[in-house]
């Protein structure tokens, strides 16, 4: 029993973190109707520059650097790709993103090499033990965290006028920019956010238990796509619970997977697609995502 | 062979334009000549990369036909081509190394792999059928994972790790493999057979779909990329043709899977990963969405990038040999072909192929050259 919510309780904490990228892939989404496979990247870019930085500056001035880093990547996709953009289709964007994907992960994995880098946080391998139940420091840290920027950033979606410009701008583009509202600025803004909230998941997804930033880091961000998906990819709330249902859906396939040596290794890599896969039969816009009408 | 390869392609802008062939022709059959010679004077090498881009080339048509000309984003095609290679193992191979192996001739294993691989689409249309844009997209990159996690776990199908030897084709008596048969005073091995097989493949793959997307389907199937509704309205049967051009273009994923498996000689589970996939969108956008000489364009520039760079990195500036500290050859090629994505989408829409296309409507009194789709 004792196990299980142990494996509950990191299942969350991990789930927070996919969320807190899926948040930033559904804003994109929702702000300029693109789907970003460059999202690897920034996740990447902001875990690096922490990581690299963390010796010479200390550990919370580099995470700081990192997110604006990530920040400024983002918003430099959006300035230098996505704006010059002509046409119409938004599937050929989504695939201009890969490449930029392909051009950023190429660089910062050379960059990384075969290293595995620390990113110096100050839990390091700490753990709280309540009665039976053992949790590492990190992993509460990495659902407060994202707890409290999800919230932040629901305020904000709701209250800022950034927010209202935000929404306004995903309802209906054109009478947005008509009331004023300058587009541009709105998906800059929702690029650099998307930036920002990755780099905070690259940093809980890099500290104990897993040994550092590598290579393979950027992977992570591919477990958000599901969560994005499942959720309905035009819906906050469905990133939320998306990343919740992908971290629990990974932490007991991976923690049970001895009991379900039928089934082969590395089954917690490939559960979350699986109920990505099963949601998307029964509802093909996700669980919360707006289905799909069309006046004729 | 030559034949097969010029005739179409002088015919169809006759046949549009009412007017004399033209310089085309001769084009098109110095390029037959050039590349039915080629295995007499290349090194194995080039031969070698030749054909992964025949293959690749085989593969992003299929690719192009479900995401260039219907609109539906897969990003699963790599496991098709897993389908394609695996499927052919299973199916050609003696048993003898242990793993499963039904025996087959191997010419039957090839049409069967293919096959396998349709049905491998068709089974998965009721998930393909329900989705549209980045949903398919990215619930067909479930189909990745699914297949990396059966390549690596069901042994006794696939090897494996390790993968498994993949048996050589043996087609009227002729086997595809290092056993040598003099040509014009010229050793024909592996490479030098699975040329001309290749070719034939291509040219065979290439002229289907072409018929494909010049006939009534390809009406429909761009029809339904631009707007599905509108063609659901004016008859077409939206379901059926997404459906069918799932399993088509799993089929040529499968085709170029088997080629691939033969050219390598070895099936690994590895290659058959995400990266694959893009590097096949990556060609279709690059060469020219919708049409069959945009993913022959593409595979090609695709392909053969890391190889150039591989072969040249000496002379190359800024790249250097793989552990030295400096751009590896592999590296540089993902840079410029991650550079040639975005480049095309932003400044070149249509890709390369619309780059010449320009250029021959640039020409008065010339024949048009594009393919008629525009977007």
């Amino acid at each position: 029993m004792s196990t299980f919510i142990e494996l509950l309780l990191n299942g969350v904490s991990m789930g927070s973190v996919y969320a807190l990228i899926a948040l930033g892939f559904v804003v994109i989404f929702k702000a300029t109707e693109v789907v970003n496979f460059a999202h690897a990247s920034l996740l990447l870019a902001g875990g690096y520059v922490t990581a690299v930085l963390h010796e010479d500056i200390g550990f919370w001035p580099a995470l700081i650097v990192g997110i604006v880093g990530a920040g400024l990547v983002g918003a430099a996709i959006e300035f230098l790709v996505m704006r010059r953009y002509r046409g119409k289709d938004h599937s050929v964007l989504a695939i201009a993103t890969i490449g930029v994907d392909i051009l950023l992960v190429t660089d910062l994995t050379r960059r990384i090499g075969t290293d595995v880098l620390a990113v110096g946080d100050p839990w390091g391998d700490s753990l709280l033990e309540i009665g039976p139940v053992t949790i590492a420091h990190t992993r509460i840290a990495a659902f407060l965290a994202a707890g409290l920027l999800i919230t932040a950033f629901l305020l904000a979606f709701r209250y800022t006028s950034w927010g209202v410009a935000m929404r306004a701008a995903a309802e209906n583009a054109e009478t947005a920019a008509l009331m004023g509202i300058r587009l541009g600025r709105v998906s800059l803004g929702a690029w650099a956010v998307a930036g920002g909230l990755a780099a905070v998941a690259a940093l809980f997804l890099t500290v104990f238990p897993t040994p550092g930033l590598e290579r393979a880091t950027s992977l992570a961000a591919l477990k958000a796509f599901p969560a994005a998906i499942l959720g309905g990819l035009d819906s906050t709330t469905g990133a939320l619970v998306g990343g919740l249902i992908v971290g629990v859906t990974e932490s007991l396939a991976t923690g049970y997977q001895s009991d379900l040596t039928f089934l082969g290794r590395g089954l917690g890599e490939l559960a979350p697609y699986l109920v990505m896969v099963a949601i998307l039969l029964v509802r093909p816009a996700g669980l919360f995502g707006t289905k799909e009408l069309a006046r004729v | 062979m030559s034949d097969l390869l010029t005739k179409p392609a002088a015919d169809a802008p006759a046949a549009r334009t009412r007017k004399l062939p033209g310089p085309r022709i001769y084009v098109w059959i110095a390029g037959a000549v050039l590349l039915l010679v080629l295995p007499f004077y290349l090194e194995r090498f080039w031969l070698q990369a030749g054909l992964f881009a025949m293959a690749a080339a085989i593969g992003a048509i299929g690719l192009n036909l479900l995401t260039g000309a219907t609109g539906q984003l897969s990003m699963g095609h790599a496991f098709f081509l897993a389908v394609g290679a695996y499927g052919y193992c299973a199916f050609a191979g003696d048993g003898d190394d242990g793993l499963t192996g039904l025996g087959l001739p191997t010419g039957i294993a090839m049409v069967l792999a293919v096959g396998l691989a349709g049905i491998a689409g068709g089974v998965f249309s009721p998930i393909a059928g329900r989705l549209r844009g980045a949903y398919l997209g990215i619930a067909t990159l479930a189909l990745i994972f699914i297949g990396q996690h059966v390549l690596f776990n069901a042994h006794d199908l696939t090897g494996g790790f390790n993968g498994r030897d993949v048996p050589p084709l043996n087609l009227f008596g002729l086997t595809f493999d290092d056993s040598e048969l003099m040509v014009a005073a010229v050793p024909f091995g592996a490479s030098e057979k699975l040329w001309y097989l290749g070719l034939v493949l291509l040219a065979a793959g290439g002229l289907f779909a072409r018929g494909v997307l010049r006939g009534r389907p390809g009406r429909a199937m761009n029809a339904i990329r631009d707007h599905q509704i509108a063609a659901g309205v004016m008859g077409v049967p939206v379901a059926r043709y997404r459906a069918a051009v799932f399993v088509l273009s799993s089929m040529y994923a499968g085709l170029a899977g088997v080629l691939l498996a033969m050219v390598f000689q070895r099936t690994v589970p590895e290659y058959f990963g995400m990266v694959l996939s893009l590097e096949y969108l990556a060609m279709i956008v690059i060469g020219g969405l919708g049409s069959v000489s945009g993913a022959v364009v593409g595979a090609v520039f695709v392909s053969l990038l890391p190889q150039i760079l591989t072969r040249y990195s000496d002379s190359l500036p800024l790249v250097s040999d793989v552990g030295t500290g400096g751009v590896s050859p592999g590296e540089a090629a993902k840079y410029l072909y991650g550079a040639a994505l975005v480049a095309v989408v932003l400044f070149l829409p249509g890709g390369l192929v619309r780059l010449a296309a320009r250029r021959t409507q640039a020409t008065p009194g010339e024949p048009s050259g594009s393919e008629g789709n525009d977007r």
